[in-house]
This record gives C-alpha cells, structure tokens and sequence, in this order.
C-alpha cells in the first residue's frame, strides 16, 4: 500500500510506504505522522541521504527511525540456522547517555506494534563479554558513540560486521562536526560506505547558520572540488520561548562568575516551579551554587549537583531520581546540554552568561520537550557585562539567529590516528585510502602531499631525519598495500583511540584525616578532577566538590586523597574564565549597545546608568570602533581595551601587545583579559607617551602583529605545549595508556613539553607541529578571530586619556592580580622565592 | 680561585662543598674550577631511538643532536680540561651503537683535547663502543666523590646523579617547577642534563633518607639564572 505525499518544499508526488500495523501505532495514540517524519520515509525509501533540522520536541528521534523500524519490519529475521546478518542501522551520538536514553525510547514502539527488532547499546561503558557477542550476534539497530564507531572499523571483521548495513543516523549532528571527533566520526563514515557504498545516511540537528555544511558532511564528496548535497528536510518553528532576565532588587557586581547575590531570586524561582534545571558554565560554578541553594534551603526541597567530574554511579543516580520526577531543581554542566529527555522540567534557569546564542537555545529547548508550549527560563548574568550578553542573546533568540561555529578543515593528527586504524582492520592502497579519505566533506581539500606525510608519519614517524624506518609499524608490501608491521600495534592503538584528550586528572579519593606518617587509606572515589587546580592547593587547603567541603590530604599517584571539612567557607577555586568564547555574533550585539541608546532600553537600571557614566566619564565606541582608554592607578599605569572578542583572542593580544610594549620601551609589567577586554600595565606613563607619540596606537594594534611577533612568542608560549599534547596524543605518538599500566598526566606532560621544544628546533616542518599550528590559530589562540578585530577597527581606535579608571574599565581592575603567569612571569617567582632566602638568611 | 674575566661573566652560582668552589650552570651542568672540570649527569644519550627501538614509538630523534648541542655550548664557554659523564650518559647499552654518524662526530669533537671520564650507570652498565675515554664505576678526586647512584649510607662530598631531581614553589597560588640541584652540604645531586629526561620531585620518597632534611637547599635552573631555595620552601 504505497501513498503519496506533498513535500514542505514543494516536491510533488513523494511517494512513501507505510504499513498498517505503524498507521495503527499512530492512530491508538490519537497521533498523525507529522509531515516531517513522512517526508523522511519517503526519501530513505528512495534510496536518499537527508539532513533533518527541527527544534526540539518535533520527534526528530521517531523520525530519524522510522525508515529503519519500516524496513526492518518487513524483513523477517533470519531462522535458526540461517547465516546471521550485520546489523542494520547504525545510531551514533555524542553522548553515552543519549544513546541509553534513545534505546529506552526506541523500545516503547517497538513494543507496542510488536515488532521483532532488537536494539542494543554499545559504549565505553558496555562490559566486554556483551560487546564480544554483538560482533558475534549483532543487533539490528546498534546505538553507540563515534569513538565505539573507529574502534569498529579498525577491527579485521568490520566488513563483516557491516555487510548488512542499511542506514546511519547521526544525531545532534551540529554539535559533532564542530570538533576532531566530527573529524574521526566523518572519516568512519567515508569507511563505512566503503563497504556499503548505497548507504543511507540521516543527520538530526537543531538549527544552524550554514545546513550546506552539514548536508556535505553527509554524502560522498565527488573528486574535483565539485560539491555533493543531501536531501534536505527543514522544519521550522516551535513555539517562541518565554526567556526573562532575572530582574533582582540585589546589586549587580561589576566582575566575577558566581552570581550569589541571585540565588535568593533563584531559590524562589525553584519553589514556585515543579522541576528546575539550573545550568552553569563550568564545574566550579555549578559546586559554588549547589552549596549557595543548600545553603538557603529551608524548605530541604530535593536540589541535586550533576556535573561530568563526578563519578558515574552518583551521576547515574541524579539522572533516575530526575526520570521519577523526584527532584525539584538541578545544577548542571554542560553534560545534560544534549538532546536527553528529561520529562517534566517546566524551568530552566541560566546561570552565567549563554557565550552563544545557539547554546542558549538548545539549553532551553530542555524545558518543556513538547514542541507546542512555550519553554519558559530565566537568564541569571553573574555582572554587569553579562546582563548586556544576556540581553543581547535575548535579543537574538526571538530573532532566531544562529551563531554555530564554521566547520574546520580536517585535522592531520585525526587523520594520522585514522590511517593506524584501517591498518590495523586489514591491508590497503594507499591511492584507494587516499581517494576514500578525500570523499569526507572535512577532507574533501586535502591533498596528495599531506595524506603521504600523514602515511609516512603512522610509518616511522615522519622525520626529516629517517631514523627510524627500520622499526616501521606500517610497512609498503611486495603487492603495493600497506600492513601493520605487528599485531600488537593493533591492540595498542584500540588502548589509544579517540580524539578527546582530557585534561590530566585525578581521582578523588576521601579518607579519613591523616595523622602525621600513617599511610593514607583508600575510600570511596567521589570522581575527577582536574590535576592543574589540586597542584594549585597546598595540602589541608579546603575546596568544594560533589556538593562537599574537602579537605585536601595528599597526592599519591594518579589520585588526591580528601577529608571531608567541617569549614563552611571553603577555599573555592579561582574561576578559571569561561570554557566557552563569547561567539562573534553576540560580540557585536554588545558592541551594538554600547553604541546605540535604543539598544539599551530594555537593560536594567543599575546596568544602564553604569553606561551613561561612562558617556560622561569616557566616550561610548561606535559599534565598528575600537576603544582604548589610559590612566594612571597606584604607581602604575594602564591601558585598557574593549574588543569583545573574548577571552582567547584576548590573551593572545595581550601576549603580543606586551611585547610591543616592551620594544617601545613603556616597561609593560603585566595584562589579564576577560571576554570583553583586555588591560595591561606599566611602569611608564601611557597617556604620556601616546601624546608624545612615542606610542602610536594605530602601528600599535597594526595587523602586522600577526607576523613576526605572533611566530616569536608561539615559539616559546605554553599554551602552544598544551595544544602539541593534544595532538601528540590524537596522533598515537603519545599514548594515554599501556597495556597493564596507566600513564599518569603528570608524566605525559613532562615529556610532551620536551618533545615539543627538541621537534620544534630540529623539525619545524614536523606534520605535527603543523596540526598543532592549525589547532592553536582556532582554538586557544583564536587568531582567526583577532584578525578580524585588528582589521575591523584599522583606523578606528578611538584614544581617551583619562586621570582616573572610567566605569566600563572597573570590571577588568578587579580582575588585576588574578592573572595566570608563564614564561618570563615564572622567573620572576623564582626570584622573589630566592631572594626571600636571602633576607631570612 | 679566580675564573677568567669572560667566564665570571656567565650566569653561573657559586656555591662551596666540602672545601671546594663550584659553579652551577643554569643549562644543568657543574664546573669545578680547581680542575677544570665539567660534569654532566644522566645525558640518556639516543633515548628517543630507544623508544622506537623498543616500543614502536617514535619519538623525535633528534634528542641527542640536542644535548649535545648544548653540551658544546658549556664546553665553549667553560673550556674544561676534563669532562665527567657522571651516569647514564646513553640510555641503554647498545645506545652507542644506534649513535648517528654526525652525533658521533660532535661528540668526538667534544673529546679532543681533553680527557673524558665515563662513570657507569644503571642504563650504561657497559663502557660505550668504540668512543674512547675513560671508563670507571666511582671516581675520587680530592674531598669529592663522584659516582651515578647516591648511596644510602652518608659518606661526606658525593656528587651523583640518577634520581633526575626537580624542584617545586608555590607563590601567591602559582606553582613553578624546574629542574635542579639539590644538596645538604654532605652530598649533591645533578640534575638531568638530556633532552628527554624528566624529573623528580625533590619531595618524592626516593628522596627520602638521602638528606639531612634541616640542611637541604636546591638550586632550580632558570631560564638564564640559578635560584637558590632552601629545601624548607619547597612542596610536592
């Protein structure tokens, strides 16, 4: 019984197939298959790849299913004795939770039309003895994550495996291809349809600025620089959200993430709603904000702490008692920003500043996961800053703009890990790798040159000096295919794939309060946390995790002993900036309102009037203009300037702009960024010295800084070593474990630091060098972003020379002092330590 | 004794042990002027072919063009009579054998002229191949005591090396760590001079006992400068 059917973009005629028992699925439940859905069908059906973009609550997961769940219907299961078949349809998301979630929701239709499809999960999580019977019995629907997926592919019965593989659903599609695991999932994919070159692929998103890039990533990119599209199916609309910014009687602050003078709004907000997720930006602030509701929680309402540090079991637990409904209010991070269903949460309140415009929105789609009512959450900006970010994000969620990143070139360490992991499932030609690898939109560009380095890195290592081709690990055989060299290469690159590199971390372990030289004694982990900030302690030093106030005991090995505190008054955290960048696009929404009376209206009082002061004190930049103000303050000078382009692009600016500074001889001592600004101070009198024109502004913020002066400090910049880690890692030359033992962080980073400086002198052409040069000018350094801010306001700086600190420069002054220090700032710590030693002497 | 007008112009430290007059060098070597000896701990020569050698990973093979490029830069600037390898100056035995032709060469270049002393270490137990110089377990020289491994038992003025000792501070909530030299007036341990070494925290447990804790001072090397800290400053 085939019907026919009117697409949404006009098509005539699509044609779909729907059997009877899903039309009375549909109908038991009073439900019509939304046009949507249908439109998909038809299209899988056709034998098409699509891109579906919907809001959330469109059942875009029953969508992206349904030409998999009609097909397997009507192919009845192979008998008893039958050979048993791959699996059918391949699900990947980003997250293991999602994958478990979906499954829970895959199961209730195929229950209900009695089908006889089996779903499994597969994760880091899934024990082996399960994971050995599906490659031996697999699923017909396989729900997994991208690194379970180039782990897949990398084994010598993939083809097998896959030899029945009908459909592929990415899901939250616009937030893998941001990253290196989009990189990896892509190249998997280009892997895929190599064994299955009629593969169906269908991609799930919310909405993006550019569906184009998505629609390549999905099919087989053709030679020659032409381009290939999916099929497209857009729908639009949901119902507008119902965002506020919370309006306090309490004074906003100038600076600082903590936003505590809201939370007596916050917890009167939780009261009066029946479930409330609460999102924060990082770690820290999540735990500050837990014990800040705990704190005021006379009613002892159910408030539960969810953040990706702290161990599974705790976090699984937060997750059921959120499914039973038995909580009224969850802090969280970043690990619940994905497309799980978490059924009846009615509030969502933001704490800190959205960063993105597109993150804020897909943070609110959480409230009400009915696509028909309006969402409804409130914006809690932690400073004054943030009210005109929250503001601005306001502004652009009831416009609907999207400020998803651009995608990236294909990384070269993704591709180096890529090129071991087809090694490792079996013989290839290296023509036939190269052509499969440049058919994945990501790699569409690459060319010969560096696919072969890439070959040659997975080889010997790709060094000028050929040192090493006698220990090969993938080696050119007699009949023109590559192979592995030995099969323990291949049970060592399963330990090592994967493209997310953690920050080294620790596990924290409580105990009992140690007396001095007892042994520290093993108790429960709590979870994980970062190695940086537990060095940054020193021992008996106190900090808040899993919702506690902990006791630091001691390091041992690869995990950091705690007592529990009495102390209420932890020593919380420095706040270590933002995880994300305030997006360019929200950027110049706040420079817009700067600029434009109009576009204020609608901020607070306290937060407009603190911008008419600075009218009067200072100037207001126009929105193309770059303001740049000096004063003097203390026995030092300043000079602060407000580019809004967020903190990265900022530090690197301030790296560079220290040392111009120093050439022109204005004795630059120190700077710190923020998001929004940037200031450095001196010795010498800037104003001084810009109306004398020993400083010219103009040749100061000239582009060229992007030259000379940005190769010199990459050189010698920490932030460079870090990058290198990363890619060291992804790359394989770096392991993060081996068989029978654990490397732990603090060991890696030593030795990448050193490899790092020896390549960096002896082989600065290293494949290696270049992809960390690649990650640097996107991610840490934000150059790219930089560049455009130098060449925006080229003859647009604006100067006021000022005897006092102006208004809009009070945040950035309290964040003076609190700078991070490297290089040159570490000696001078060494030497204030010496010469402390000489007075006590 | 006083040093040649250019070489008390280096950013080398003074320090006295056991009656004697020592430099350290910020780049981890030590010059002894009475002798006109330079001496170097755990060069861990070929390091990154060991590791291809052994475990398929290549690391950059460049690491001993590069200890031993700034070994001829104190080599220059010292113009020692004697040059004392104190330990684990290839890191394995056959090290010297993977030697690259050219790296061969720069060392050789090192030793004309002078005499070069190979004490042995744990990675080295054998003389190296066919380079020259003289090979011993221990050597005694003066109040001095030169050997690779620090012996449990105190025997006043031994320097060794091993333990790659590196030292932590912490000021106004920033940790800096760096490679150092580390001593109680009895003893004296070198830090690591090759280019893949990492270290150890002075705080770490093998450590422990080697020191009469009181007296512990360390000398952490700085980009172009030696900071003297003592021990009492130090965390883990």
């Amino acid at each position: 019984m085939s019907q026919q059917f009117l697409s949404s973009t006009g098509e005539k005629n699509l044609p779909f197939f729907l059997p009877e028992p899903f039309q009375k699925w549909f109908a038991g439940h009073g439900w019509q298959p939304r046009a949507h859905q249908l439109e998909l069908l038809a299209k899988a059906q056709a034998g098409k790849s699509t891109l579906l973009i919907a809001p959330t609550g469109a059942g875009k997961t029953l969508a992206g299913f349904l030409p998999s769940l009609v097909d397997l219907a009507q192919t009845p299961k192979p008998r008893p004795g039958e050979a048993k078949r791959g699996i059918h349809t391949l699900y990947i998301s980003p997250l293991k939770a999602l994958a478990v979630d979906i499954k829970r929701n895959l199961e209730k239709p195929i229950e209900e039309m009695r089908l006889d499809i089996n779903v499994e999960t597969r994760t880091g999580d899934t024990p082996v003895s399960r994971r050995q019977r599906q490659k031996l019995n697999p699923p017909q629907i396989l729900l997994t994550t991208p690194e379970q997926l180039a782990l897949l592919i990398a084994n010598k019965d993939a083809p097998r495996f896959f030899d029945n593989l009908q459909n592929v659903i990415f899901d939250e599609l616009h937030s893998l291809v941001t990253s290196k695991r989009g990189h990896l999932l892509a190249l998997g994919l280009a892997r895929l349809r190599s064994f299955r070159p009629n593969l169906k692929t269908i991609g799930l998103s919310a909405t993006v600025a550019e569906p184009d890039d998505l629609r390549r990533w999905l099919v087989a990119q053709p030679e020659l620089g032409e381009i290939a599209l999916s099929e497209f199916v857009h729908l639009q609309g949901g119902a507008k959200p119902n965002i506020t910014i919370l309006q306090s009687d309490e004074r906003v602050p100038w600076s600082g993430h903590s936003a505590r003078y809201a939370m007596g709004d916050v917890y009167r907000a939780i009261k009066a709603h029946g479930t409330t997720l609460l999102f924060v930006n990082t770690r820290s602030q999540a735990e500050i904000l837990f014990q800040e509701l705990w704190n005021i929680n006379e009613d002892t309402l159910p408030i539960a702490l969810h953040h990706g540090s702290l161990d599974v079991s705790q976090r699984r637990k937060v997750e059921e008692a959120m499914q039973r409904n038995e909580l009224r209010a969850i802090v969280a991070t970043s690990t619940l920003d994905l497309g799980i269903d978490w059924g009846d949460v009615d509030l969502v309140v933001h704490v800190g500043a959205p960063k993105g415009a597109s993150r804020l929105a897909q943070r609110i789609g959480r409230a009400n996961h009915r696509i028909d009512e309006p969402s409804r959450a409130i914006l809690v900006p932690a400073n004054r800053f943030e009210v005109m970010e929250c503001q601005a994000a306001l502004n652009a969620n009831y416009l609907g703009a999207q400020d998803t990143p651009p995608l990236l070139r294909g990384a070269l360490d993704v591709l180096a890990q890529h090129i071991l992991g087809t090694a490792c499932a079996g013989p290839f030609h290296a023509d036939d790798l190269y052509r499969e690898i440049t058919s994945s939109a990501p790699y569409a560009d690459l060319n010969r040159e560096e696919f072969d380095q890439a070959l040659d890195f997975v080889s010997t290592g790709g060094y000028a000096l050929r040192a090493y081709d006698q220990y090969a690990k993938i080696r050119k055989t007699e009949d023109g295919t590559w192979r592995l060299s030995h099969p323990s290469i291949a049970q060592r690159y399963r330990m090592n794939c994967g493209t997310i590199v953690e920050a080294p971390m620790l596990d924290v372990r409580l105990t009992r309060k140690r007396g001095k030289n007892t042994a520290f004694q093993g108790g429960p982990i709590l979870g994980k946390i970062e190695e940086g900030f537990i060095e940054s302690l020193a021992i008996g030093d106190t900090f808040m995790f899993s919702g506690q106030t902990l006791r630091l005991e001691g390091i041992r090995e690869a995990a950091c002993y705690v007592s529990k505190a009495a102390d209420t008054d932890p020593k919380v955290p420095a706040y270590a900036g933002g995880k994300f960048p305030l997006s360019t696009y929200l950027a110049d929404l706040v420079r817009g309102m700067l600029a434009d009376e109009g576009e204020r209206k609608e901020l607070p009082p306290q937060v407009r009037e603190w911008i008419e002061i600075q009218k009067l004190k200072s100037i207001l930049p126009k929105r193309d203009e770059l303001l740049i103000e000096t004063f003097p303050r203390g026995d030092r000078y300043y000079m602060v300037a407000y580019p809004f382009e967020g903190r990265m692009a900022h530090q690197t600016l301030g790296m560079l702009l220290t040392r111009r500074l120093e050439r022109a001889r204005a004795k630059p001592l120190g700077f710190v960024a923020t998001d929004y600004a940037i200031a450095v101070w001196g010795l010498r009198d800037f104003s001084a010295m810009i109306k004398k024109q020993e400083i010219n502004l103009s040749g100061l913020f000239d582009e060229d800084m992007l030259g000379d002066d940005l190769e010199a400090w990459l050189d010698e910049s920490f932030l460079l070593k870090r990058t290198f880690r990363y890619c060291a890692t992804i790359a394989g030359l770096i392991e993060r474990r081996f068989p029978g033992k654990e490397k732990t962080g603090r060991q890696m980073t030593v030795s990448s630091d050193l490899i790092y400086d020896v390549l960096r002198s002896h082989d600065p052409n290293h494949i290696l060098l270049q992809a960390t040069r690649a990650d640097a000018a996107h991610g840490l350094l934000d150059v790219r972003r930089l560049g455009d801010m130098l060449s925006r306001t080229k003859e647009r700086i604006v100067h006021k020379a000022l005897e006092q600190i102006s208004p809009l420069a009070v945040p950035i002054m309290l964040e003076v002092g609190r700078e991070s220090i490297a290089g040159e700032a570490q000696e001078s710590l060494l030497e204030e330590a010496a010469s402390e030693l000489v007075k006590l002497g | 004794m006083a040093l040649p007008a250019e070489q008390s112009e280096l950013p080398a430290m003074e320090i006295g042990f056991q009656g004697e007059t020592l430099l350290i060098d910020p780049r981890g070597c030590l010059y002894w002027p009475r002798e006109g000896m330079l001496i170097v701990s755990d060069l861990h020569l070929e390091k990154g072919s060991s590791f291809a050698a052994k475990r398929g990973n290549f690391m950059p093979p460049y690491d001993t063009h590069a200890t031993l490029e700034r070994l001829a830069l104190c080599v220059t600037d010292w113009q020692p009579k004697t040059i004392l390898s104190l330990g684990d100056s290839f890191h394995d035995n056959d090290a010297s054998l993977r030697l690259p032709q050219s790296c061969r060469l720069a060392l050789r270049q090192l030793m004309e002229g002078r005499e070069w002393i190979w004490v042995c270490g744990n990675h080295d137990p054998e003389p190296p191949e066919n380079l020259g110089g003289t090979f011993c377990t221990e050597m005694m020289l003066g109040p001095l005591n030169f050997l690779h491994e620090p012996q449990a038992q105190f025997r006043y003025g031994e320097i060794a090396g091993h333990l790659h000792p590196a030292a932590k501070i912490r000021r106004r909530g920033k940790a800096v760590r760096r490679r150092c030299m580390v001593g109680d007036g009895r003893r004296l341990i070198m830090p690591a001079f090759g280019a893949f070494t990492g270290g150890l925290n002075v705080k770490d447990a093998a450590f422990d006992n080697l020191f009469e804790s009181t007296e512990l001072q360390s000398w952490l090397l700085g980009q172009n400068a030696v900071y003297q800290i003592s021990g009492s400053q130090l965390v883990p």
